[in-house]
């Protein structure tokens, strides 16, 4: 039981970061490697304000808006400077650890006895009774909001435009959108949300560290896969539901394999390993079931 | 409405490879004109249309488009005075989007606010337009255009070039990549459309018959040069034959576009 509700509040609260991922790699089809420093960053700030006696709350707020500043300049590398997609990010994610550094002043900020949202939103809980779920309560709330509000937006013309951008650029150019406009706010909603998770998890986990948003990216793009293949359909609804069940599915396996991976040989410092084949094995599937369906359809005569 | 003076327009200047691709041209288009442009291939049609729609800027010359200078604006605010359909039909549409949502995008050009985008009054509107063509669309509002054929696609395409009535309607070959009885079909949409919304239109296109049957004016390019102008009055005496004659007097062979005249 303690197990699922640890799965259930890790999986909402790495899936707020999965819907960032989902915003640059399916909606814009632009693969942002910024993550894995958005994260921490978002994690970075929240922490060392907390602990500096700011309002966890502004502290938060402020964490999304440097992953939000960071996805803008890895959208002007991109579009102003020219450099490849993949690379931009590199380089983004790349200086962010030592610009991550320089807010924390050390590699480790640990967040006990600090006030956190977390806390504050327990204190509002616990007269009712429900303390102890309070953090899961506390999660899917948010990620429900964010869903819903970004469901909304992907709806509304910007959104429609934003869309487009990563469908055809060349047709939405016609139509008299600046493509180069709607990839830096793509990137910048897509980083703020990684932030926001990042920033989440530091307080969830009563730390920030420098190391933290290592393949975080991986993770976000297996809750992505992992939907898709659970919901194929497109209605960006159905997307983001699919994310967001993709993103528990893959903090569940990733917690069985760590409680009873052991038995097995596994060691927690696997976890990387591991997860990068779940990816590996999610990519693949589509292709191999493709071919096995066609050798079935050849050997019945189809 | 469209004026351009000197127009010129050369890639990879200053090397060995340079190349022309349109050599000083002149030309001025009143309200309301349909031209049709023929040339063979390399012959600058398309550069041509890149260079108004402001998706390349001109090595010289100046283009005026509704009395405003278009020389230098980028392609997104060119966008604003300019509806366009590309030869793929693929190349005017989202697939991955609903009818209805590509209909959005060409509502109001590039001013995309946070309103919800499609609501009942905009599928209202947009079954009237669709109903207007004639190929059964406005009742699949909510398909993905990837589902459409490429005469529907194409179709969908021409509407949104022409939803917003833009100052000046480019088509590049539009039916080129169609069959036979899709891109017949493309050309009366086309037609009807332009001549309802009365739009001034540049049609460039392979097709000879197809350059002599449509619009009051043709030009033909050869090598970024316009070497015939055909105006009001003469090109309905126009034909297929004469045309050739034209060819031949200006001592130009090219069986490709005769082959696909003959055809």
């Amino acid at each position: 039981m303690s197990l699922l509700i640890d799965a259930l509040e890790q999986g909402m609260v790495y899936g707020i970061m999965a819907l960032g991922v989902l915003i640059t790699f399916r909606v814009l089809d632009f693969p942002d490697l910024t993550v894995d420093g958005s994260f921490t960053m978002g994690a970075g700030i929240t922490a060392a304000l907390i602990v500096g006696g700011w309002n966890p709350v502004v502290a938060l707020l402020l964490g999304v808006a440097g992953g939000m500043v960071a996805g803008i300049f890895t959208g002007l590398l991109s579009t102003k400077l020219n450099i490849l997609n993949l690379l931009a990010g590199i380089l983004t994610m790349t200086l962010l650890y030592s610009v991550n550094l320089r807010i924390m002043g050390r590699p480790n900020i640990p967040l006990l006895g600090q006030s956190t949202v977390l806390d504050q939103f327990r204190s509002l809980l616990t007269p009712i009774g429900l303390g102890d779920y309070s953090d899961l309560v506390f999660f899917g709330l948010v990620l429900i909001f964010l869903k819903f509000l970004l469901d909304l937006f992907f709806n509304t013309e910007l959104g429609l435009a934003l869309r487009a951008t990563g469908d055809n650029e060349q047709m939405i150019l016609s139509q008299g959108v600046n493509t180069d406009t709607m990839k830096i706010l793509g990137l910048a909603i897509s980083n703020g949300l990684v932030a926001f998770s990042g920033g989440l998890v530091a307080q969830y986990t009563g730390f920030a560290d420098v190391g933290m948003g290592i393949g975080m990216i991986i993770a976000g793009l297996a809750s992505v896969i992992v939907g898709e293949t659970l919901l194929p359909t497109k209605s960006f609804i159905w997307v983001s539901t699919g994310v967001i069940a993709g993103s528990i599915i893959y903090r569940t396996a990733i917690m069985l394999a760590l409680r009873y991976g052991y038995n097995f040989g596994f060691k927690a410092s696997d976890l990387k390993l591991i997860t990068a084949l779940i990816v590996i094995v999610a990519l693949a599937t589509p292709q191999v079931r493709e071919k096995l369906n066609l050798k079935l359809g050849e050997s019945v005569g189809i | 409405m469209l004026k351009v003076n000197n127009l010129t327009k050369k890639f990879f200047p200053g090397t060995p490879n340079e190349l022309t691709a349109v050599d000083d041209l002149d030309l001025e288009m009143t309200d309301g004109d349909f031209l049709t442009v023929i040339g063979s291939n390399g012959a600058g049609k398309t550069t041509f249309l890149n260079l108004i729609a402001g998706t390349m800027t001109p090595t010289r010359g100046r283009i005026f488009l509704d009395g405003q200078e278009v020389t230098q604006v980028p392609e997104y605010e060119c966008a604003e005075l300019v509806g366009r359909v590309f030869q793929e039909p693929g190349r005017g549409t989202a697939s991955g989007m609903t009818v209805a949502q590509n209909l959005v995008l060409a509502l109001n050009k590039g001013h995309k606010s946070l309103r919800i985008g499609v609501n009942r009054e905009r599928r209202e509107f947009f079954k009237e337009e669709l109903g207007k063509l004639g190929l059964g669309l406005e009742n699949r509002l909510d398909e993905k255009v990837v589902h459409l054929s490429g005469g529907q696609r194409q179709a969908l395409a021409v509407l949104m070039a022409t939803l917003t009535m833009p100052k000046i309607l480019l088509l590049d070959e539009h039916t080129a990549s169609l069959d036979p009885k899709n891109a017949k079909k493309i050309l009366e949409v086309t037609k009807k459309l332009v001549s309802e919304k009365e739009l001034t239109t540049i049609m460039v296109t392979h097709d000879m018959n197809q350059a002599i049957d449509l619009g009051n004016r043709l030009i033909m390019l050869h090598r970024g040069s316009m070497i015939c102008d055909v105006e009001d009055g003469q090109k309905e005496e126009l034909t297929v034959d004469k045309l050739i004659e034209l060819f031949s007097e200006k001592d130009i062979v090219d069986d490709e576009l005769l082959l696909t005249t003959r055809q």
